[in-house]
C-alpha cells in the first residue's frame, strides 16, 4: 500500500496540471476574499440580505460574523478546485489510457483506488492552505483598510481557518470518488462545474424555500462542506441552516467514500479495453 | 495492505493460454484459444489487425476478464503474482503516457509498484536509448521513441517475461534492427519474449516461434521453421487428357500430389518439382499439356493463406484470389502442428532463425 501511495501521489505532481489549477484557485479566492470583504462592508450592505427568499432574514452582519463569511470563502466557493484535481486523478488515467500500465503495475483494483483517496488529501491540504491564505490575508486587508475588525486575534477564528483547510483537503478525497464513478474527463469536469456552481446552489434555494423541504439542503455535499468551518455565505444570508461541523465532514467524507465504492464497482470492474 | 508472501516459488516463464475466449457482445474476439509460449525463445504473435490478438494479451495481464478459458504465467494468474511487474513486462499500446510527464517520470510514477529504486528509471533509459531525452515531456515524443519508453517501462522490473503489443510500429528501419537485436538478446538472456504483430515479415528475422490467429481463433502454432516449411514453390499442369494426366502423376510423382480445392479433372498440382520436369516428362508421354504454372508461395503468401481462410471449410479459395489455395497449408487447422510440439531446449528448433522468403 505504500508503494501505492507513492505512486499515485507521484502521479499528481509530476503534471503541471496541478500547480495550475493552485495558481487558479488563489488568484480567485484572492479576489473573492477582497472584494467580499468590500461588499460586505459598504453602506447599505445589509439591505442586500433582506428579502432574498420574499421575507426579511434578519440577518445584519456583525464585524466578527462579516469576518468570518469572508475567511470561509474557500469551502463555500473555492471547493471546485480540489475537487476537479481529485477527479483528475481518476479521469486522466482513462484519458490517457494510464490505467493500462496502472493495474499492470497494481492489479488488485481496490489499492489502486485506496491509494489514490488517500493520496488525493495532501495533495488536498496544498489547496486548503494556499486556497484559505488567499483568501483569509486579501480579505483581512480589505477588512483592516476599512476600519472593520478582522477578528484574527481571536482564538475561534483560527479553529475556523484551520478547518476550512481541512475540508477543502477532503473535497479532494470526494473529487476522487467522483472521477471513480464518471471517469469521462470532459463529463466529469463538466458536471462538477455545473453542480457545483448551478445545481446545488439552485437546489438549496429551492428546498429551502419550503418548509417541509428545509431540512434536506444541510444534507448537500455543498452545504455539508461549508458547515465544517460553521460560518458560510449562505447560512449567514440565511438561506439555509447547516449541519453541526463534526457531521458535515463525516456526510462529506461519506459523499467520497460512496462514490468510491459505487466507481468500484462499476467502471473499475469493467474490462480495461 | 495484505503483505505479498515472500516466498515465491519463482513461476517459471512459461505463459500458457488455454481455452480462452471472449464476448463483447455478439461478438466473439477470442474464441477457444490455445497455445504456449516458451522461455527462451522470442515467439511472434500475428494475425491481421482485428483478429483479437490484443484482447488476447490483454486477458492474460489481467485488464480484461475472460468469458472462458484461462491464461496463466508460470502456471498463476497475472492478479496472482506477487509484484507481477517483476515477473512480466507489458507494453500494450504506445499511447500509454500522459503526455505532460518526462520520460523519467512516467517511469518513476511506477517504480515504486514494481518495486525497484528510482535509479532503475535511469539504466532502462539508457538501455533503450533514451537517457538524452529523460527530461523531456512525453508529449514531444514521436511514435518511435513512444515504443521505446514503453519497453523501458516494461524492463523496470527485470522481467522473466515480456509482453509486446505491436512494439515495432512507428520504428523506422534503424529502430526495428535495433529492436530485433534487442528482443533476441532478451531472449537469449532466458526470457519468454511474446511480441504481437500484424504483419509477418516485419518479425520473421526476429522470431522462432509463431502462434497465428484470424477471427479469435487458432489458425497455426509452430515454430518458424516449421512455418518456412510450408513454403513452397509449386507446379500445376492441365491437360485435356484427364486419364493419361493421372497415369502420368500416379507414375512418376505420386508422392507429390498437392490437393487443391475445386481442382476441375485435368488439373494436378505438385510441389518440390521443376516445370521443366514436368514438361518433359508429359512430352515423353506424348500428352497434350495447356497449362504448366510455377507458383511460389513465400512466407507471406503462407500467413495470408492461414489468415484470410482462418474460419477454414469449403468457403473457398482466400481472399489474395485463390493462387495459393492449392497448397497443402490450404487446409487450416488440421496440418499445423500444435505450438508443443517444441520441447524446450531441442536443439534442432533453432535450426533455422529466419524466414525463407
Amino acid at each position: 500500500m505504500r508503494a501505492a501511495l507513492t505512486t499515485e501521489f507521484r502521479k499528481l505532481v509530476t503534471t503541471r496540471l496541478w500547480w495550475g489549477l493552485l495558481l487558479c484557485m488563489a488568484v480567485y479566492m484572492a479576489f473573492l476574499g477582497a472584494g467580499m470583504a468590500f461588499f460586505f462592508t459598504v453602506d447599505g450592505a445589509d439591505a442586500a440580505f433582506t428579502g432574498m427568499n420574499g421575507e426579511p432574514t434578519g440577518a445584519t452582519l456583525d464585524a466578527t460574523a462579516i469576518a468570518m463569511t469572508v475567511y470561509t470563502l474557500a469551502p463555500a466557493l473555492g471547493y471546485v478546485f480540489p475537487v476537479v484535481v481529485g477527479a483528475l486523478a481518476v479521469t486522466g488515467e482513462f484519458r490517457h489510457m494510464t490505467v493500462t500500465p496502472t493495474f499492470l503495475a497494481e492489479p488488485r483494483r481496490s489499492v489502486v483506488l485506496g491509494a489514490k483517496l488517500l493520496a488525493s488529501l495532501p495533495l488536498g491540504l496544498v489547496f486548503g492552505l494556499v486556497g484559505t491564505l488567499f483568501t483569509v490575508l486579501p480579505g483581512a486587508a480589505v477588512l483592516a483598510l476599512r476600519d472593520q475588525a478582522t477578528a484574527l486575534g481571536d482564538l475561534e477564528t483560527w479553529r475556523t481557518i484551520g478547518l476550512s483547510v481541512l475540508v477543502l483537503a477532503v473535497w479532494a478525497m470526494v473529487g476522487v470518488g467522483f472521477g471513480t464513478v464518471l471517469t469521462h474527463q470532459v463529463a466529469a469536469i463538466v458536471t462538477l462545474l455545473a453542480f457545483t456552481q448551478f445545481v446545488e446552489p439552485i437546489a438549496r434555494m429551492l428546498l429551502g424555500s419550503s418548509e417541509v423541504t428545509a431540512g434536506l439542503s444541510k444534507w448537500l455535499p455543498g452545504a455539508a462542506g461549508e458547515s465544517v468551518t460553521g460560518a458560510s455565505l449562505y447560512s449567514s444570508t440565511g438561506v439555509a441552516e447547516l449541519l453541526p461541523w463534526w457531521q458535515g465532514l463525516l456526510v462529506l467524507v461519506g459523499y467520497g467514500l460512496v462514490m468510491a465504492a459505487v466507481g468500484r464497482v462499476t467502471t473499475l470492474r469493467r474490462d480495461i479495453t | 495492505m495484505s503483505p505479498r508472501s515472500l516466498h515465491d516459488p519463482s513461476p517459471d516463464g512459461t505463459v500458457v493460454v488455454d481455452h480462452l475466449s471472449k464476448s463483447f457482445g455478439v461478438v466473439r474476439a477470442v474464441d477457444d484459444l490455445s497455445f504456449t509460449v516458451r522461455p527462451g525463445r522470442v515467439t511472434g504473435f500475428l494475425g491481421p489487425n482485428g483478429a483479437g490478438k490484443t484482447t488476447t494479451l490483454r486477458m492474460l495481464l489481467g485488464l480484461v476478464r475472460p468469458s472462458g478459458g484461462s491464461a496463466t504465467i508460470g502456471g498463476r494468474h497475472y492478479h496472482e503474482l506477487d509484484h507481477p511487474a517483476r515477473v512480466v513486462g507489458a507494453a500494450l499500446e504506445a499511447a500509454s503516457f500522459h503526455p505532460g510527464r518526462t520520460a523519467r517520470d512516467h517511469l518513476r510514477v511506477y517504480a515504486p509498484q514494481v518495486g525497484v529504486p528510482d535509479t532503475r528509471c535511469d539504466e532502462v533509459l539508457a538501455l533503450v536509448g533514451l537517457a538524452d531525452v529523460a527530461g523531456r515531456r512525453v508529449g514531444g515524443f514521436s511514435l518511435g521513441m513512444r515504443q521505446r519508453l514503453g519497453l523501458a517501462a516494461t524492463l523496470l522490473g527485470d522481467p522473466r517475461v515480456l509482453v509486446l503489443d505491436e512494439p515495432a510500429n512507428g520504428l523506422d528501419p534503424e529502430g526495428i534492427a535495433w529492436l530485433r537485436a534487442f528482443l533476441r538478446h532478451l531472449a537469449g538472456e532466458g526470457r519468454t519474449v511474446l511480441v504481437s504483430s500484424h504483419v509477418l515479415s516485419e518479425v520473421q528475422q526476429t522470431v522462432d516461434d509463431v502462434v497465428i490467429i484470424a477471427h479469435g481463433r487458432l489458425v497455426h502454432a509452430s515454430p518458424l521453421a516449421d512455418l518456412a516449411r510450408l513454403t513452397t514453390r509449386t507446379v500445376r499442369v492441365s491437360s485435356p487428357d484427364v486419364d493419361g494426366l493421372a497415369r502420368l502423376v500416379a507414375e512418376r510423382w505420386p508422392t507429390l500430389v498437392v490437393p487443391a480445392e475445386g481442382e476441375r479433372p485435368g488439373s494436378v498440382t505438385l510441389q518440390d518439382v521443376d516445370a521443366a520436369q514436368v514438361g518433359a516428362a508429359a512430352f515423353a508421354a506424348r500428352l497434350e499439356v495447356h497449362e504448366l504454372a510455377v507458383r511460389e508461395v513465400g512466407l507471406e503468401d503462407v500467413f495470408l493463406r492461414l489468415t484470410g481462410g482462418g474460419t477454414a471449410g469449403p468457403a473457398g479459395p482466400a481472399g489474395d484470389g485463390g493462387h495459393v489455395a492449392a497448397h497443402r497449408s490450404a487446409a487450416p487447422p488440421g496440418p499445423t502442428p500444435p505450438a508443443d510440439t517444441g520441447e524446450p531446449g531441442e536443439p534442432g528448433r533453432h535450426a533455422q532463425p529466419g524466414g525463407a522468403a
